[in-house]
């Protein structure tokens, strides 16, 4: 989540093996997301993080490290900014795409953005979002909110499945996915992890910490 | 029937989770309506079950010399409020496309009592999101949906209210899709929902429409409700939409003034009026009344109020109580704290004859008035 620790934390995770960052601009009312995120974002807004304070933020982080920039956020923001607006703005402060969790594949296309398809979503679907998507799948491996699961989602194999048959895109999991063991798992399926909530809590404990959680997850998809 | 947009409003702003059950949903609604076996239970449930249609009553002695003041009683439905005509309707659809598990938000509690009374009704599983802050104002409702069987989940972060209520009902719907049917409560989320709700409340503007011409022979000068979500009046101006001789008024609470002083954002998955800072975060409502404290509001109204059909006045706390504390003590009625917003507007409207949408009874606000 942007805030004033990121520009360490992304150091710190690009250090402990990341191939890419999810930076977080908060929303007051995440309905894709679990507690450990929603209360990020709480303190995130509480810490004054706007918009531009996140795209300033995001610049920063770019300044520091070398590995691709992902924002993940919601509608609302976009459309307070204006949609191809904060797309550009974004790009331009280091942003190589952009998810946007509330925002199905079939809403402003327009707006280049990893898509994300879900155990529930239909081939349909499916084939429309790996036409729309940028550089990669977004596999959400359960339904449900963001957070830690205790065991990886059954529902990832066949999601897999389903999507190889339908497009040649990468496709990277996530949601639930917190240990290295649950990330070695997944990576067996999927051609990458996302790991945000896990990720967050490490990073409670300093750039030390989450460096190290994150070479654990590097080592087991070694 | 089941528009998706209402000018610029409205829309699915949802994660992609969402979209095949709001597919299944649109779907399913779309071949009830179509069935003539789901109206007639419908009619025979509104008749038997609620007590439709609600009568109208003209005000005595609330009114001012210069008008007359007409209550459409949806405070005397079965459960107290208007909340039950959209629960029975969703309740239905639910059972058609086979769902055991409900859940819900509520705010004053009168949806979530509605919801549970239909789930005790047609015996299945209901789960309430209620914010922690509402479970303390409107305690009777609480012990009510506990009595009739269904878990109330407190909500204990943010704004402890409406808002983080109706996105813990959805958080519960996105992880228990395949099972769970979402009935929400008013004329806001994700489409289909607000087309739903309103055509589920529109008995209450066919009704009274049909009610006004037989009692006066004419249909009123203007129409009035109060607006937290919306679905009260939204239910009342359908039946008036197309007579453009009629005002349509909506009495938004002063501190949760969605369409008076909110900005295209979205929130709960459509895209409408919001009370939201100009980074699109949102605020937070106040209101006395938990059925309005809410700060969004049903994509058809921002339309209505672009298009000038309908205007958006607001009351404040105290002019909602001085209304209450009026028709209880000149008509012998305790009127809910939500539609008191209307009543307090509807006494110094400049037109003769109004008819003001009464959506519920003050029980549940008791405790709320007695502490002013």
């Amino acid at each position: 989540m942007a805030g004033r620790a990121t520009v360490e934390l992304a150091a710190a995770a690009e250090a402990g093996g990341a191939d890419l960052i999810e930076v977080g601009f908060p929303f007051s009312d995440p309905l894709a997301d679990g507690p450990v995120i929603r209360r990020a974002a709480e303190q995130a807004l509480a810490e004054g993080m706007r918009t531009a304070e996140c795209l300033q933020c995001l610049r920063d982080v770019h300044e520091r490290v070398s590995v691709p920039l992902v924002p993940m956020t919601y509608s609302s923001l976009l459309e307070a900014y204006g949609w191809e607006r904060f797309g550009a703005d974004a790009r331009q402060a280091g942003a190589s795409s952009l998810i946007v969790a509330d925002l199905p594949v079939d809403v402003h296309p327009e707006l280049p953005r990893v898509q994300l398809v879900a155990p529930t979503s239909t081939d349909e679907r499916i084939a429309l979002a790996a036409a729309e998507t940028d550089g990669w799948l977004y596999l959400v491996t359960v339904a449900g909110t963001t957070g830690a699961r205790m065991e990886l989602s059954p529902a990832l194999a066949p999601l897999v499945e389903r999507t190889r048959a339908l497009t040649d895109m990468p496709l990277y999991a996530g949601f639930g996915i917190s240990s290295p063991e649950q990330a070695a798992l997944a990576a067996e399926l999927a051609d990458g992890v996302v790991v945000g909530s896990a990720a967050l809590l490490a990073a409670d404990d300093g750039p030390r910490a989450l460096e190290g959680f994150v070479a654990q997850l590097r080592a087991a998809l070694a | 029937m089941t528009a998706r947009t209402y000018g610029a409003y409205g829309g699915r702003y949802v994660p992609e989770t969402l979209i095949p059950a709001l597919d299944e949903l649109e779907r399913g609604w779309k071949a009830a309506t179509e069935d003539p076996a789901f109206r007639s239970d419908l009619d025979s449930l509104g008749e038997h079950y609620v007590g439709r249609p609600s009568p109208l009553y003209e005000t005595v002695r609330f009114a001012p010399s210069d008008r007359r003041i007409v209550l459409k009683r949806e405070d005397l439905n079965h459960t107290g409020a208007h909340k039950i005509n959209n629960a029975l309707g969703q309740i239905l659809l639910a059972a058609r496309l086979g769902k055991r598990r409900i859940v819900a938000e509520t705010g004053a509690g009168q949806h979530g009592v509605a919801t549970a009374t239909v789930c005790a009704r047609f015996g299945l599983e209901c789960v309430v999101y209620m914010g922690a802050e509402d479970i303390r104002r409107q305690h009777p409702n609480v012990e009510r949906m506990r009595l009739l069987g269904a878990e109330v989940r407190a909500v204990e972060f943010g704004t402890k209210t409406l808002k983080e209520a109706t996105s813990e009902a959805i958080r519960d719907w996105i992880a228990n899709v395949e099972t769970t049917y979402y009935l929400i409560g008013s004329c806001v989320g994700p489409a289909p929902y607000p087309s739903i709700v309103r055509e589920l409340q529109a008995v209450i503007g066919r009704e009274a429409r049909a009610q006004m011409l037989v009692a006066y022979d004419r249909l009123p000068d203007a129409v009035v409700a109060c607006v937290g979500g919306g679905s009260n009046a939204i239910g009342l101006f359908a039946g008036f939409l197309d007579d453009a001789e009629v005002r349509l008024v909506g009495v938004e609470a002063a501190g949760a003034a969605s369409l008076g002083t909110g900005r295209a954002a979205v929130l709960h998955g459509a895209r409408s009026s919001v009370l939201a800072d100009e980074d699109g975060q949102v605020l937070d409502a106040h209101s006395i009344s938990a059925g309005l404290d809410y700060p969004g509001v049903g994509p058809e109204h921002a339309a209505l109020r672009d298009s000038g059909r309908a205007e958006y006045v607001t009351a404040t706390d105290d002019e909602a109580l001085a209304a209450f504390h009026r028709l209880a003590e000149t008509e012998g009625i305790l009127p809910a704290l939500e539609p008191a917003h209307a009543l307090a507007r509807a006494l110094d409207l400049d037109a003769e004859l109004v008819l003001v949408g009464l959506s519920g009874r003050g029980d549940k606000d008791l405790a709320e008035v007695l502490e002013h």
